[in-house]
């Protein structure tokens, strides 16, 4: 019986290990393609807001967004932020007197707090156990929102909930594109974060904003700058 | 003094905690070389710092104009106290450098030297390169004051995230208009 089970766990592991091992490779090339779906409504997008600067610039980008096809909208902060749920809200409710249907647009727009990963100048050790708390947070969210696209600028706010992403597109529970704008802050180096997502390949679009960091990492674009 | 026109230098750290500009720009030297610009007032906002600036009116050393200081740890709305300013002095925070520079005011940015990750010199020093403020250190403060030509700043265009949000569009299929 003990030899039974420990034969069948020499094989279901390396099948296991391989099916998994196929699974993220296929998500490797498949990411940077374009996703193959109808596009009859719109796509359901997680819009993570970094804090500061960082949110000035999402910002930018969301209040370019078709309205029609980016929705609804899910808008992510650190719980430590209390400034950036703020200003998503105002612009949300600015777009009611644009569209006219009150309830529709709250029905559009979300707005939920997060735990960050790493607060500025926290020691790279303790950050390992407040990431895996924020991992945790962010694979709940991910499963809750099911996002289609999911756009972030940094900082570590995004890395967990790209993660979680990244891990349910390998299990086959859902898709999602992910659209990386590295900040204006960034001149010579990519962040931590930018990084992260460029060496990994976990971005389908990685853009930077100065023409001279798009020249260190070619698989970056540069299409101007957001402020 | 009544008929002079105001000209005030706002002094922004936004919330982070930065006192060796809080100091540098309290010093003797920074007000008179401010005063020795034709400025007549210096507003510091100081955040989270812990060096509490004195508030006394300065007198210009070779004149008889004044320096009327005047400081406050937050105020309700950055923006009011840049449209206000003649100058601005800056942390390298990239929210007060693109706040600062669209509402086309001269900005001098300095770097904190003691940040861990100073990346945000990066910002500053090719903003400066591309001569679009000046940036300077706690130590070189007064030098860059003494030493500035405001006119010969080149204003700033903002930026637009119409081509980012045009690639996306195509990215996920949707037609382009």
């Amino acid at each position: 019986m003990g030899f039974d089970a420990f034969a069948a766990a020499c094989c279901a592991i390396p099948v296991l290990v391989s099916v998994l091992a196929v699974r993220v490779a296929y998500v490797l090339c498949r990411s940077g393609l374009p996703p193959s779906r109808s596009r009859a409504s719109g796509l359901r997008c997680l819009i993570v807001l970094g804090s500061g600067g960082h949110t000035a610039e999402m910002m930018n980008i969301v209040s370019e967004l078709q309205k029609d096809r980016f929705t609804p909208r899910y808008y992510v902060a650190a719980l430590t932020d209390n400034m950036s749920l703020p200003k998503a809200q105002v612009y949300e409710k600015s777009l009611i007197h644009v569209e006219g249907d009150r309830e529709m647009i709250i029905e559009n727009a979300q707005f939920m707090q997060i735990y960050r990963s790493r607060e500025v100048g926290q020691s790279y050790i303790t950050s390992i156990a407040t990431t895996l708390r924020a991992t945790l947070h962010a694979m709940w969210l991910i499963i809750r929102i099911r996002p289609q696209v999911i756009f972030c600028n940094g900082p570590g706010t995004c890395i967990p909930l790209c993660a979680s992403a990244f891990l349910l597109k390998v299990l086959g529970l859902g898709w999602s594109s992910i659209f990386y704008i590295e900040s204006i802050a960034r001149v010579k180096k990519l962040s931590l974060s930018g990084l992260l997502l460029y060496k990994l390949r976990m971005a389908d679009q990685f853009f930077v904003q100065w023409p001279q960091l798009q020249q260190k990492y070619p698989r970056a674009q540069y299409a101007g700058r957001l402020m | 003094m009544g008929d002079r026109e105001r000209r005030m230098v706002f002094v922004t750290v936004g919330t982070t905690c930065f006192d060796a500009l809080v100091k540098v720009v309290d010093s003797e030297e920074v007000k008179q070389a401010l005063l020795q610009k034709g400025y007549t007032d210096l507003r510091i906002q100081m955040g989270r710092g812990t060096y509490t600036p004195s508030k006394d009116k300065v007198k210009q050393a070779s004149g008889n104009s004044n320096l009327q200081v005047e400081h406050f740890t937050f105020l309700p709305s950055i923006a009011d106290n840049i449209r206000e300013a003649s100058l601005v002095i800056s942390h390298a925070g990239s929210g007060s450098i693109f706040e600062t520079l669209q509402l086309g005011k001269p900005l001098i940015v300095v770097v904190n030297e003691d940040l861990m990750d100073n990346h945000q010199s990066e910002l500053a020093e090719e903003l400066a390169e591309r001569n679009h403020l000046l940036c300077a250190h706690p130590q070189t403060l007064r030098a860059t004051v003494e030493a500035m030509d405001l006119h010969a700043l080149q204003p700033y265009i903002p930026g637009e995230a119409r081509p980012v949000v045009a690639l996306i569009n195509e990215f996920l299929g949707f037609p382009v208009d």
